[in-house]
This record gives C-alpha cells, structure tokens and sequence, in this order.
C-alpha cells in the first residue's frame, strides 16, 4: 500500500478520525497501564524498611 | 448431619424475619417505587409502556433482590451467629453447603415468592394483556430463586466487606444476566403473540444448573469468609 | 530423570522476582519490535480494502485487543484458581497483576471496536452477542479487582478473587450464548455483525504480528505489576532489600 503523501496516509481515505482514534487512544491505554505498573513497583520498592528492622 | 442444619438455619431465618415484618416488606417496597418511576420519567403512553414493562419488571425484581441480599449473612456473622452454624454440623466443610442452601431458600421464601405474588399488580399498571402477566409470575418464579442463589454467592463474597452493598451488585449483576434475557424475553415473546417455549426451557435450563452450582461455590466463599 | 527438573523452582518469589527483571527488558524489546513490523504491514503493504476503505486497519488493534481481553482473563482465572487450591503465593499475585491489564485491552477492544462500527454498520453500539458479552467481560474485571481491592485480608482476598474469577469464566459462554440465543429468540431483532473481510495474506500476517506483539506486552507489563506486588507483600523480607532496586 503506497500512501501518495503524509497527509493522504493521516486522513486515511476518510476515516482518519476512527482509524487514529482506535490506535491513539489505545496507545494511551497501553501506556497508562505500562507507567502505572512501572510506578508501582518503584513505589513498592522505596517503602522498604530501614535496616535492623526486620522481626 | 446436613438436614438438621439446614432446617434450623431454614426456621431460625423465617421466625426472625416474621418478628421484623417491615425490614422483610422492605424489597417489596422498594420494587414498588422502582417500578413506578418509568412511567413517570418515560410517559404514560401504554403502548411504550406495554413494550417496556418486561424489562423494566425484570430489572427492579433483580435490583430488589441484589439489595435485599446483601443482608444475608452480614446480620449473623456481627453477633457471631454465623460462626455458630458454620460448627453446628461438626465441622465448617460439614455445615457450610446446608447454611448456604438454607439462606438462599429463606432468601427466596421472603423476597423472591412474595416479588412473584405482586407482579401481576404491577403488570396492570404496564397494561401488559392477561396471558403476559401470566408469563410474567412464571417467569419471576423460574427466574427469583436463580437471582436468590447468586445473590447469597454474592454475599457470602462480599461479607464483612466495605461497601459491600455495591459491590455485590456489581459482582453478581453480571452473572444474573442470562436470567435477565430470558426471563424479560419469554415476557415479550408472550405479548408480541409468539411462543416463549424457548425462553422458559432455557430458564428452566439455568434454574437447574445454578441450583446444582451456586450452593457449592456459596459454601466455598462462606468457609473463606470465616476461616 | 523427570525429577531432578526443579518444575516449580520459580513459584518461590524471589527466584521469580529475579527471572522476571532479567526478562522484561527482552519483552520490551520484542513487544516493540513486533509492533513496528506488524504495524508496517498493517499500514504500508495491507491493500485498501474494497467495502470497508481504510476503516478496516483498526482490525489490527482490534482483534489483538479483543483476543488478548478473553485470553488474559482465562490465564488470570487458572493462576488464581492454582494459588486457592495450592496455596501458592506467587501463583495469586500473578493474577492479581493480570486484571488491571486484562480490563485494559477489553476496553481497547470495545473502543476501537465502537470507532469501526461508526464508519461501517453507521452505528457506535450494537446490542448483539459479542459486543455485549465483551462488555460483560470488562465488568467481570472490573468486579474482580473491586473485590480483591475490598477485602484487607490478603489471603482472604485472594480466595474470594479466585472463587470469583473461576466463576466469571464458566459464565462468559454462558453470556455469549444466552445472549446469541436472545437475539435468534426475538423475531425480527437486530443486526447482526458484518463479517469481517476474507483475510487477504498481509493482512492476516499484520494481525499476527500484532497479536503477538499485544502479547509481549501484557507479559512485560503482568511481568512488572507481579514483581510491584511481590515487593508490596514481601516488604519485610530480609531478601527483597539485599536485591538491588531495579
């Protein structure tokens, strides 16, 4: 599939605003989820406890 | 050992529902308003009304047995009644299905049964025709001890649980789902003049299959409830 | 022979936890080396489609999601389901750390499915048996993750999580079928779902490789959420702070 310009690939013969809607917005999610799960295991790994205070 | 549970549990459930009569009208009231809120936010109109009226029974008699549900085991497990039944039949594997078994039916005896009795007022009030209010208590009877077992699932779940209200309702609602299609279809099918032979064996279908499952998987979350 | 092979050498914690960091940045890696191949085929070899236009490449993004919303949920059913019957830690947190991303791509799947049903049926939302029992699915989820989330005892949580989720995955059929049969049930109901094209071979290849992209993915970041659930339980173990922060 050979695009003729960038802008006839963005438009994507019409439906641009679903096609870019659908991979944009799931992008996000993926990265939303990503970021969250990356962040709580950096949380997770800062609260630990000082040293000599394991029971 | 599991029919001494169970009808004690059975007894010991209707005779304190009998001594607070308005806490178990509660549902049934609750149903009542529900109900007439569409006519009163869609319009009076009878022939939307007619077309509506299976779902919208349907959903308030689901709603009104989520919420009356919730209360199920929370009441004896905060006096520790809960505790006592789980040893009454020696051991809490020995007790939990007959405990399980017993408040789903007590459940159904107290909401479910009298949501049946009621319908057909309330199909009136839809001016739905005769043979569909008669589709409608059938299918409300086929479909109320579905919503009965899953609903104690989900209390038995959800116990001592915050917000568990909420919670139950947004667990078991989707489980109840299948009954929802059927129950309100076979309603529909009758008063749009086809047959509900299809909806009504399928409800049936599920009665049995829930029966047979939802007990065990109560009894499964009563022991991790109280272990 | 068959028992010198230590098979459950990686349900302890800390060799998973180990295991899991070392692969993750392979799975990144791989996640992002699939998509750009899939999404290059998808969008640069895949022919315009005849009925549909360019509507039609949300299917690579759609049904990757939408297989790995049904996917992921099983896999989170069985491992929660190992955890209750084996009382087998790891085994729970794993599904613990499947259901945020699970929900995720169910709700990608319903998104992008919604924009491609806009353009092509004329319509954002259909009732029919698939998209409703996709939607069931997202509320299965999101009940799963309200539950364990609602319960303060881990071990209780995780019981009743598992009970829940082993539950949820005998009703999808049940769902999808009741629904289907709703819809056969009622005379003269509603549309039923255009099919989607007859796979032309570049098209199926993109839709491949970003199924298996959409993999690697949920493997990096489940991978991730376990090893940030084993460091939130595991907080006060003497191992956890002898590993170097990742």
């Amino acid at each position: 599939m050979t695009w003729g310009s960038a802008s006839e690939f963005f438009a994507m013969g019409g439906y641009g605003f679903y096609v870019w809607g659908s991979f944009g917005v799931v992008a996000l999610c993926m990265a939303l989820d990503a970021l969250t799960a990356i962040k709580r295991h950096r949380d997770a790994r800062a609260a630990h406890p000082e040293p000599g205070e394991n029971s | 050992m599991t029919a001494p549970v169970f009808s004690a549990v059975l007894v010991r459930d209707l005779r304190l529902a009998a001594r607070r009569r308005v806490d178990a009208l509660l549902p049934l009231a609750f149903f009542a308003v529900a109900v007439s809120l569409f006519p009163l936010g869609v319009g009076p109109e009878p022939n939307t009304l007619r077309q509506i009226a299976p779902g919208v029974l349907w959903v308030c008699a689901l709603l009104a047995a989520m919420l009356s549900v919730t209360q199920l085991f929370a009441t004896d497990q905060a006096d520790g009644s809960l505790e006592q039944m789980m040893l009454a039949g020696g051991s809490a594997t020995a007790s939990a299905l007959p405990v399980a078994i017993a408040k789903a039916v007590a459940h159904w005896l107290l909401t479910g049964l009298p949501l049946v009795l009621i319908a057909p007022l309330f199909g009136v009030m839809f001016d739905l025709s005769g043979r569909s209010i008669g589709a409608l208590c059938a299918s409300l009877a086929l479909g109320t001890p579905i919503l009965s077992l899953l609903g104690s699932l989900g209390a038995a779940l959800t116990l001592g649980v915050r917000n568990g209200g909420v919670l139950l309702i947004l667990l078991i609602v989707p489980l109840c789902i299948p009954a929802l299609i059927f129950g309100s279809g076979a309603v529909s099918a009758v008063e749009s003049g086809s047959s509900a032979r299809g909806h009504f064996s399928l409800l049936g279908a599920l009665l049995i299959a829930t029966a047979l499952l939802a007990p065990l998987a109560t009894a499964a979350a009563l022991r991790i409830a109280t272990e | 022979m068959l028992a010198d092979i230590r098979f459950f050498t990686f349900a302890s914690p800390p060799r998973f936890y180990a295991l899991a960091g070392r692969l993750i940045p392979w799975l990144w890696a791989a996640t992002a080396l699939l998509a750009i191949a899939g999404l290059y085929i998808g969008f640069f070899q895949a022919p315009t489609d005849a009925t549909q236009g360019d509507a039609y490449r949300i299917i690579f993004i759609h049904v990757p999601a939408a297989w790995m919303s049904m996917l992921l949920y099983m896999v989170m059913a069985f491992w929660a389901a190992i955890g209750w019957a084996f009382n087998a830690r790891l085994a729970a947190m794993v599904a613990r750390a499947i259901a945020p991303t699970g929900a995720m791509f169910t709700f990608a799947a319903l998104w992008s499915g919604a924009l491609w049903g806009k353009p092509t049926w004329g319509t954002w939302w259909v009732w029919d048996a698939r998209l409703t029992s996709e939607l069931i699915l997202l509320f299965l989820y999101l009940g799963y993750m309200a539950l364990v989330n609602a319960i303060d005892d881990t071990r209780r949580a995780d019981q009743a999580g598992a009970l829940l989720a082993v539950i949820g995955s005998v009703n999808v059929p049940i769902i999808y079928f009741s629904v289907k049969w709703w819809n056969t049930l009622h005379q003269g109901a509603t549309i039923s779902a255009t099919t989607a094209p007859k796979m032309v071979a570049t098209m199926l290849m993109a839709m491949l490789l970003m199924t298996l992209a959409c993999w690697a993915y949920a493997f990096a970041v489940v991978f991730t959420r376990t090893r940030a659930v084993i460091a939130e339980r595991e907080r006060d173990a003497k191992w956890l702070n002898e590993v170097v922060p990742s």
